[in-house]
């Protein structure tokens, strides 16, 4: 396999005509930056289409429904697109007593850290955005912020709901994100790098065949669904006892953030489970991308799998289960890797 | 009626130090009377403290209709499509409950064959409502799943009834002094299909549901009414059968040909939220059975007893007590010899049951409250009235 260091050939032959123009190079690295984010900002919103679509789809199997059939042909495939031209059109409404600023700007706050950790995702040899030395940290970094985001969007709706949902996310995301960050922390023990490409480049054996990253694997999954506000841990958004949560007060194209920045990070958790765990881009016969995205998808489809099998937990119990089980279950786990790992 | 109640104050601003110095106030919450998991259009005043509730407060009347008063107008006749909307989920109890309480008050004597048509379609009605009542209950604990499959099942039962009776919610289905007309060609067999699809479909809710972790964490100790407070604030239905008292009038004071079927009265004595629900489930199979029975039993003969045409009942008050999917539905006539009842009184086993959320919701959360007000298994329509 190339050595993943390299530049592409794509890139040097881009760079290569950029140099016979003679602009400065300091121009070119701006405009690299730029391409890059559009690739994957396009990227985000389509898999945020077909995330939406395939769980409209995967729920109607499971509920014995079809799910949309109408929109783009038999199968719906255009439904997501035509609600989105909904959402698009729909008024900005803002509620007359809401925090205006934080309100406008909490949806942001959700999605651009949802985008922000794709940039270490690698799909394949050399096809990632940037081999950060620090990918991992930076991932757990950057995926702590959307708490803020529903916290700002529970307080500046200025609705009763929405502050508890707001509240509820806090609590949930603080913490989760402590045994998930063990969790990968013993990834990083066995591989001794933070970067996502040489956790993949260690995985000849996908990870999850030794024991104590088996049981990280299962912390982080748990973890991840806690983080990605899924059943059975959406309380922020527990529609049964809160309406919608922090998201009560917003409708149209704001609305439609907060939901992409939901499936966005639901693609990359599953992603970052695939890269940590389940041996990333390897795989025999088939081009490594395309093992990434078959993994990535199963992944996912657990997920969904999961959401419309189980009944929600109550919030006391999930903040139990985190502190009371996790948190130890993660650590004791951390010391076996360590013993496991030593050489 | 319960007498008018003031709104209640909002608790004083108590502004209070935290142990960490910080101050804290208690929250008030609208709950409804537009809210997902109250079940119509009840309004509750939540006082939380945090997510705990310290303070609740049903606000009912936003469904009155004046059912009460409408009856002085009508004909015995012409009040029946009225019952319908008492409980909606379970029209043909509530004709039931009315039909038996005007017979008794004209001493009409209804054929053996309409009073097992009878009790054949009530219980057929108790399946769909426990039905509604285990979808929407699934959703309450987000389990959106459940609430298809409730809905899909309960369908089997609605598509009889459409056979039956030509309506699939609101059915007139009875008549005083029997039924309308007799079942259809082919009903039988039907319902004897619609019940052997049945069986695998309850069990197989039973297994997505009751061993469930998670479910059982929501539901096990959740709510629980002793039996004491039970019999306190005359609770009845699946609700006192969860808390471990085996009344159920349909085998204490059998009315129809009740006493002739072979049922099992199920009781648990937890009074939380799971007994409840084990209670509804396993009555679901035993109205199979009886429906079962009554198809075997059914004899042939007239569906309807003869009535003058101007029916006219002697002045004087009659009481009816029959076992609806919620509890004890009790119907109280009044007639002073004229077209039209005097009164029509409805004791409805919903507003009974609601009274005691307040004990059960003590100091519990918010999510517990809506598994609670999902496991009484309330109907606004009746309880409104």
């Amino acid at each position: 396999m190339p050595d993943a260091s390299t530049p592409s050939p794509l890139y040097l032959t881009l760079h290569g005509l950029w140099q016979r123009t003679g602009l400065p190079e300091g121009w070119w690295l701006v405009l690299w930056a730029v391409v890059v984010a559009a690739v994957i900002l396009a990227f985000v919103l389509l898999t945020v289409l077909i995330l939406i679509w395939l769980e409209r789809k995967v729920s109607g199997d499971i509920q014995s429904r079809l799910g949309p059939a109408r929109v783009g042909g038999r199968f719906g495939v255009l439904q997501t697109a035509a609600d989105a031209l909904k959402l698009l059109l729909k008024e900005d409404l803002i509620p007359a007593c809401a925090d205006k600023p934080l309100f406008v700007i909490a949806p942001a706050i959700v999605f651009v850290p949802a985008f922000l950790v794709y940039v270490v995702v690698p799909f394949g040899p050399r096809l990632v955005a940037q081999d950060l030395d620090l990918g991992v940290l930076y991932v757990v970094a950057v995926s702590a912020l959307p708490a803020l985001g529903f916290l700002m969007a529970g307080w500046g709706s200025n609705n009763k709901y929405a502050v508890i949902g707001g509240m509820r996310a806090v609590a949930q995301l603080m913490t989760y994100e402590i045994p998930l960050g063990l969790a990968v922390l013993a990834v990083v023990m066995a591989v001794g790098s933070l970067s996502t490409v040489a956790i993949v480049e260690h995985q000849r054996l996908w990870h999850i065949a030794s024991p104590p990253l088996a049981l990280a694997f299962i912390i982080y999954f748990v973890c991840a669904l806690a983080e990605v506000n899924r059943v059975p841990f959406d309380l922020p958004e527990a529609e049964a006892e809160l309406v919608a949560g922090y998201h009560v007060e917003y409708s149209g194209m704001r609305w439609a953030i907060f939901f992409m920045g939901e499936y966005a990070y639901l693609f990359f958790v599953s992603a970052f489970a695939v890269t940590l765990f389940l041996g990333g881009w390897h795989g025999p016969f088939l081009p490594p991308v395309l093992w990434f995205l078959i993994k990535t998808y199963a992944v996912i489809l657990v997920i969904m799998w999961v959401r419309w099998t189980y009944p929600r937990l109550r919030i006391d119990q999930i903040m139990r289960f985190g502190w009371k089980v996790l948190v130890p279950l993660a650590l004791l786990n951390l010391v076996w890797a360590a013993f496991w790992f030593v050489r | 009626m319960s007498a008018p109640r003031a709104i209640p104050a909002p608790p004083p601003p108590g502004r209070r130090a935290s142990p960490a110095g910080l101050s804290t106030e208690q929250l008030v919450i609208n709950m409804g009377p537009q809210h997902p998991s109250t079940h119509g259009v009840l309004r509750l005043v939540l006082t939380l403290e945090g997510e705990v509730i310290t303070d609740l407060e049903p606000d009912i009347g936003y469904l009155h209709r004046g059912m009460e008063k409408l009856a002085e107008n009508r004909t015995y006749a012409q009040y029946l499509p009225y019952t319908d909307r008492l409980d909606y989920l379970a029209s043909l109890n509530c004709n039931l409950g009315y039909c038996l309480a005007v017979e008794r008050l004209a001493g009409i004597e209804v054929p053996e064959r309409a009073q097992y048509i009878r009790v054949l379609l009530a219980e057929l009605n108790r399946i769909a409502s426990h039905l509604i009542w285990l979808a929407t209950f699934g959703n309450d604990l987000g389990a959106t799943t459940v609430f298809l499959y409730g809905m899909r099942e309960r369908e089997l039962m609605v598509d009889l009834f459409e056979l039956a009776l030509g309506a699939r919610l609101t059915y007139a289905g009875m008549r005083i002094g029997g039924m309308p007309y007799d079942l259809p060609e082919g009903f039988e067999q039907a319902t004897r299909e619609a019940i052997r699809q049945m069986r695998p479909r309850l069990d197989e809710n039973d297994r997505l549901l009751t061993g469930n972790r998670i479910f059982q964490s929501r539901t096990r100790g959740v709510g629980a009414l002793s039996r004491a407070d039970a019999i306190a604030y005359a609770v009845s239905g699946p609700t006192l059968r969860g808390s471990g008292l085996a009344m159920d009038i349909r085998g204490h004071d059998p009315y129809c040909i009740y006493e002739r079927l072979d049922f099992e009265v199920p009781v648990f004595d937890e009074g939380d939220c799971f007994a409840r629900y084990l209670v509804r489930i396993e009555e679901m199979r035993q109205s199979l059975r009886m429906v079962e029975q009554c198809l075997d039993r059914m004899p042939a003969g007239p569906v309807r007893a003869k009535l003058p045409r101007a029916f006219k009942p002697p002045a004087g008050e009659a009481y009816s007590r029959t076992e609806a999917p919620r509890g004890d539905l009790g119907v109280f006539v009044v007639s002073d010899g004229s077209a039209n009842p005097c009164r029509v009184r409805v004791r409805a086993p919903s507003f009974a049951n609601l009274q005691a959320l307040g004990v059960m919701t003590r100091g519990s959360k918010i999510g517990d409250l809506v598994a609670i007000l999902g496991s009484i298994d309330i109907v606004l329509g009746e309880i409104d009235r």
